[in-house]
C-alpha cells in the first residue's frame, strides 16, 4: 500500500525529554514514540509515511525538537498492508 | 497499539530532506538566543511564549519591544530573549510596564506573568493598569498552580484540583472560590481587549496565536489595555504523567476558565 506523503521533519533526538505530547496532536497519527533513549533517557519521537508538514508537532513541542519541511512534489512510500 | 505503529516503516529524520522542499515554520521560537528549552518536559510555557515571540516578528516591532516579567519559571526566559526585558517582583509587572510604558510611548510593552504572580502576589497591580486604559498588554500563563515552588494551590486553581497543599482537591469552604481573572478585567472600562486561550493542542495554539495578536496590534493603535490569558501545562506541578496533562488541563482549567475572547472594544 502506498501512502502520500507531503513533508517530512527532522527530530532534534537530544533537545526531546519524552514529553508524548507530539504523538495525539499530530492530525495523520505518522508519530510514535521509539523505544530506543537518548542520551538523558527519554525516548524520542519517530516518523512513519504519511506527514503533510502541517506543523501540529511543531508548535506543541515544548523543547523546540521538530523541523518541518513541505515537498515541492508530493511521494508516495510504500507502507505494509495492515 | 505502540507494538502496530512500530510495525510501520521508519522515515529517517536525523538529515534535512534531500529531495526538493521548503522548511515551514521556525525549529526554535524566534527571538531567543538559545535552542535548550530549561523547561520541565510537557511544560506549556515555551509553548505560549512561541505565540508571543511569533506575534512580535510579524507584527514586525520586536525591536521596539519591551517584556515585564513577573517571578515564576518562565522568569529564566529573560535571559534568552533578543529583546529588551525588564525584571519586575512578584506581581508588580503590570505597574512596572506602565512606567516604561510612559517614558517610551513608541515601545511595545508586554508583560509575561503567572497566575501566583499575577492573581495571588499581586493582584491590584492589573487591575489598577487595567482600570486606567495604560496602553500595555499583560500576558497571563495560567496553569492554576505555583509550578515553581513545587506546585501549591493558586487563586485560579479550580475547585476539585489536587495540589501540593491541597491534597485532597480544593474546597470551597476551606480554600474559597477559583478567581476568573479574565472575566474580571473584562468588565473595567479601560480595557480594549480581553481573551482566554490555552495551548493543550495545535488547534488551540493557533487560536491562542490570533488572541496574542489582537492583543499587541491594540497596543500599536493605542486603543487600550489588552489581556490575554494562556492556559498552560504543569505535569509536574499537577503530579501527572506528561501525555496526560493537555486532557488534564482541557477537563480541569479549561471547564472554569473557559476560553474564548471576552472583551473587544477595539
Amino acid at each position: 500500500m502506498k501512502v502520500l506523503t507531503r513533508g517530512t521533519v527532522t527530530v532534534d533526538v537530544e533537545q526531546c525529554k519524552g514529553c508524548d505530547m507530539c504523538i495525539p496532536a499530530c492530525p495523520p497519527g505518522v508519530l510514535s514514540m521509539s523505544r530506543e533513549v537518548n542520551g538523558r533517557g527519554y525516548r524520542f519521537p519517530i516518523l512513519h509515511p504519511g506527514c503533510t508538514g502541517c506543523q501540529a508537532c511543531q508548535q506543541i513541542c515544548p523543547d523546540w525538537v521538530f523541523e518541518v519541511f513541505r515537498y515541492e512534489e508530493p511521494i508516495e512510500l510504500e507502507v505494509p498492508e495492515s | 497499539m505502540t507494538d502496530a505503529i512500530v510495525e510501520r516503516p521508519i522515515v529517517p529524520t536525523e538529515h534535512r530532506p534531500d529531495r526538493a522542499a521548503h522548511e515551514v515554520g521556525h525549529k526554535v521560537a524566534p527571538l531567543l538566543l538559545t535552542e535548550q528549552s530549561h523547561f520541565c518536559p510537557g511544560c506549556g510555557e515555551p509553548i505560549a511564549a512561541r505565540t508571543i515571540l511569533e506575534n512580535l516578528v510579524e507584527l514586525g516591532v520586536a525591536g521596539q519591544s519591551v517584556a515585564v516579567l513577573g517571578i515564576g519559571c518562565y522568569t529564566a526566559m529573560a535571559s534568552s530573549f533578543d529583546i529588551d526585558t525588564v525584571q519586575a517582583l512578584h506581581g508588580r509587572a503590570p505597574s512596572v510596564a506602565t512606567g516604561v510604558k510612559r517614558m517610551k510611548p513608541d515601545s511595545i510593552v508586554f508583560t509575561l506573568q503567572g497566575d501566583g504572580d499575577m492573581v495571588n502576589e499581586g493582584l491590584q497591580e492589573v487591575l489598577h493598569t487595567a482600570a486606567r486604559g495604560e496602553s500595555v498588554t499583560a500576558i497571563l500563563l495560567n496553569n492554576g498552580v505555583f509550578g515553581e515552588t513545587g506546585g501549591h494551590m493558586t487563586a485560579t486553581s479550580v475547585l476539585g484540583q489536587r495540589t501540593k497543599n491541597t491534597i485532597d482537591g480544593r474546597d470551597a469552604e476551606y480554600h474559597g472560590y477559583p478567581i476568573r481573572i479574565a472575566d474580571l478585567i473584562a468588565q473595567l472600562d479601560g480595557v480594549a481587549y480581553v481573551a482566554r486561550g490555552s495551548v493543550h493542542s495545535p488547534g488551540a495554539i493557533a487560536k491562542t496565536k490570533k488572541m496574542v495578536h489582537k492583543a499587541l496590534q491594540m497596543q500599536v493603535e493605542r486603543k487600550g489595555f489588552s489581556f490575554v490569558e494562556i492556559l498552560t501545562m504543569c505535569p509536574t506541578g499537577w503530579f501527572i504523567p506528561t501525555i496526560e496533562g493537555p486532557q488534564y488541563m482541557d477537563d480541569t482549567l479549561g471547564q472554569v476558565h473557559t476560553m474564548g475572547e471576552l472583551e473587544v472594544r477595539g
